[in-house]
């Protein structure tokens, strides 16, 4: 590891002053190791107080960014009235890891694409103009939606897919102490020519926390993820839902992917025409070959694409009473 | 710089390189060695300690986050004339063949026994408000941070179980 200066910050206004920021660590650090990340500043967070909470907020939540991804899965209102979040983040990591990481830092993670860590490989993530190893090399954990030439890496959360489909804002902090807050479309950047820039979060601001909305009432949510073996590892595809039914036919209805892009994917027009049908194997078929047509990936990454179009017709199936609910599959609750 | 670790009850005041972490602040300048260094990147799970109560991995951590926090290890569970009861477990069910990882798995599944019992649950938990218990598929989930390459699995799970059921 390169030799680095070392700063805690008590408080928000002393991240103004610039430096990386590390909260849980168990990214950065691994990536400091490999010298992917090389740091002249180190700013620790962790001290800072009123971030670790959750509060409510409105009809909703707002978690600050350093609750960690245990205390946000095992909190009780969470459990009840997000389901989908609670099932996304215990699909990740390990319990170890989960003890550690922040839901700050979970959003800010970077990709496991194996060419952004081999120093070695030509990576325009880490070195902009460098070139893309991943072209024409191994590509199996590759995005499939949202890539450009210059980057092909998908982003490896499942936390933030399931924040995404719960329609949650990120809270961040400017350097003038100003916040604002973003949808996770909008807070995550495509790659374009610039896929070093992954996020609008700029040099000297911080994320302060996430808002989630008030619980959709009555939905059945659910998180599903598959993977190369059962636990603690990283996502080949998933699907987040989360669904109301009324006399019959879908009332609301809201959609995302994991593992398939550089951000938690959505498609407002393949959900949008799921509305107000009754649940059915052809429509969801349809919905899922919607999904994926006119995409031509990596051919290592190309089996995604029907992985992905099952994935999506198997959670459509559960969350619309179609077939019987599975683990993974839950009703949200209120949690006044 | 400086940190102040209190490690199983004790404190250590250490002067170090900022990039020292805490899986080696605990072993090559406190000498608790029970700990081990397997990847180093947190794969293994073979460095696990608990701070202030919560299993972590120590290679991925710097001991200067952890100043003022209660860290506890392998060595503050027992010892080898008065082993804690998951030590004691593990010798009794042949939770190990090299040993290497079983000072991690020992830190793990001590740990896992308390999130049970906070009732949280996990990935394989068929409701998110109330547990199974202890079936091998909640064990396997809740231990898979913490891997045995010589695959001494159901042993590990045997131990967990037993001293789960010691502790009712």
């Amino acid at each position: 590891m390169r030799p680095f200066d070392y700063r805690r910050a008590e408080t928000l206004d002393s991240v103004a002053e610039g430096g990386r920021i590390i909260a849980g660590g168990t990214n950065l650090l691994d990536l400091m190791k490999l010298q992917v990340e090389i740091p002249d500043t180190l700013v620790d967070i962790n001290r800072i107080a009123g971030l670790d909470r959750i509060e409510p907020q409105g009809e909703g939540l707002r978690i600050g960014a350093l609750v960690t991804n245990t205390e946000v899965a095992a909190d009780p209102r969470i459990r009840a009235g997000y389901p989908v979040l609670a099932r996304a983040i215990l699909a990740g990591a390990s319990g170890q890891i989960r003890n550690k990481a922040t839901t700050g830092g979970n959003l800010l993670q970077r990709t496991r694409c194996p060419y952004f860590y081999d120093p070695a490989m030509a990576c325009n993530k880490r070195e902009p103009g460098a070139g893309c190893s991943a072209q024409g090399g191994v590509g199996r954990m590759l995005a499939v939606f949202g890539t450009s030439d210059a980057c092909l890496a998908a982003h490896p959360s499942d936390m933030a897919v399931g924040l995404r489909v719960l329609e949650a804002r990120v809270e961040v902090r400017g350097t003038d102490g100003a916040t604002r807050q973003l949808a996770l479309e909008d807070f995550y950047c495509l790659p374009g020519d610039r896929p070093d820039i992954e996020s609008v979060v700029q040099p000297g601001e911080i994320i302060t926390a996430v808002i989630l909305p008030a619980p959709v009432a009555g939905s059945v949510q659910s998180y599903r993820k598959v993977r190369d073996r059962a636990s603690y590892a990283f996502a080949l595809v998933s699907v987040a839902a989360v669904a109301t039914m009324r006399d019959g036919r879908i009332d609301h209805l809201s959609l995302a992917y994991g593992s398939v892009a550089p951000r938690p994917w959505g498609d407002d027009a393949v959900t949008d025409a799921l509305v107000g049908q009754a649940p059915d194997a052809g429509l969801f078929r349809r919905a899922a070959d919607r999904l994926t047509a006119g995409h031509t990936p990596h051919p290592d990454a190309a089996y995604k694409l029907p992985l992905l179009r099952r994935s999506l017709q198997s959670v459509l199936h559960e969350v619309t009473g179609l077939s019987e609910a599975a683990i993974g599959t839950d009703k949200a609750e209120a949690f006044a | 710089m400086r940190t102040t670790l209190t490690v199983n009850g004790e404190r250590h005041d250490l002067s170090h390189d900022e990039r020292l972490s805490l899986l080696d602040a605990i072993r090559d300048q406190i000498g608790l060695t029970g700990t081990k260094k397997g990847c180093d990147h947190g794969q293994c799970g073979a460095c696990t300690v608990h701070v202030n109560g919560r299993r972590v991995n120590s290679c991925l951590t710097l001991a200067a986050m952890h100043d003022g926090d209660e860290i506890t290890t392998i060595e503050g569970l027992g010892t080898p004339d008065a082993p804690g009861a998951m030590q004691a477990s593990f010798q009794a069910c042949d939770g190990f063949q090299c040993g290497f990882c079983t000072a991690g798995q020992i830190m793990s599944a001590s740990a896992v026994l308390e999130e049970i019992g906070r009732g949280e649950p996990s990935h394989v938990s068929s409701s998110l408000s109330s547990i199974d218990g202890m079936t091998d598929g909640e064990l396997a989930e809740r231990m898979s941070g913490n891997l045995c390459r010589c695959s001494a699995y159901p042993m590990i799970r045997a131990a967990i179980a037993r001293a789960a059921e010691a502790a009712e």
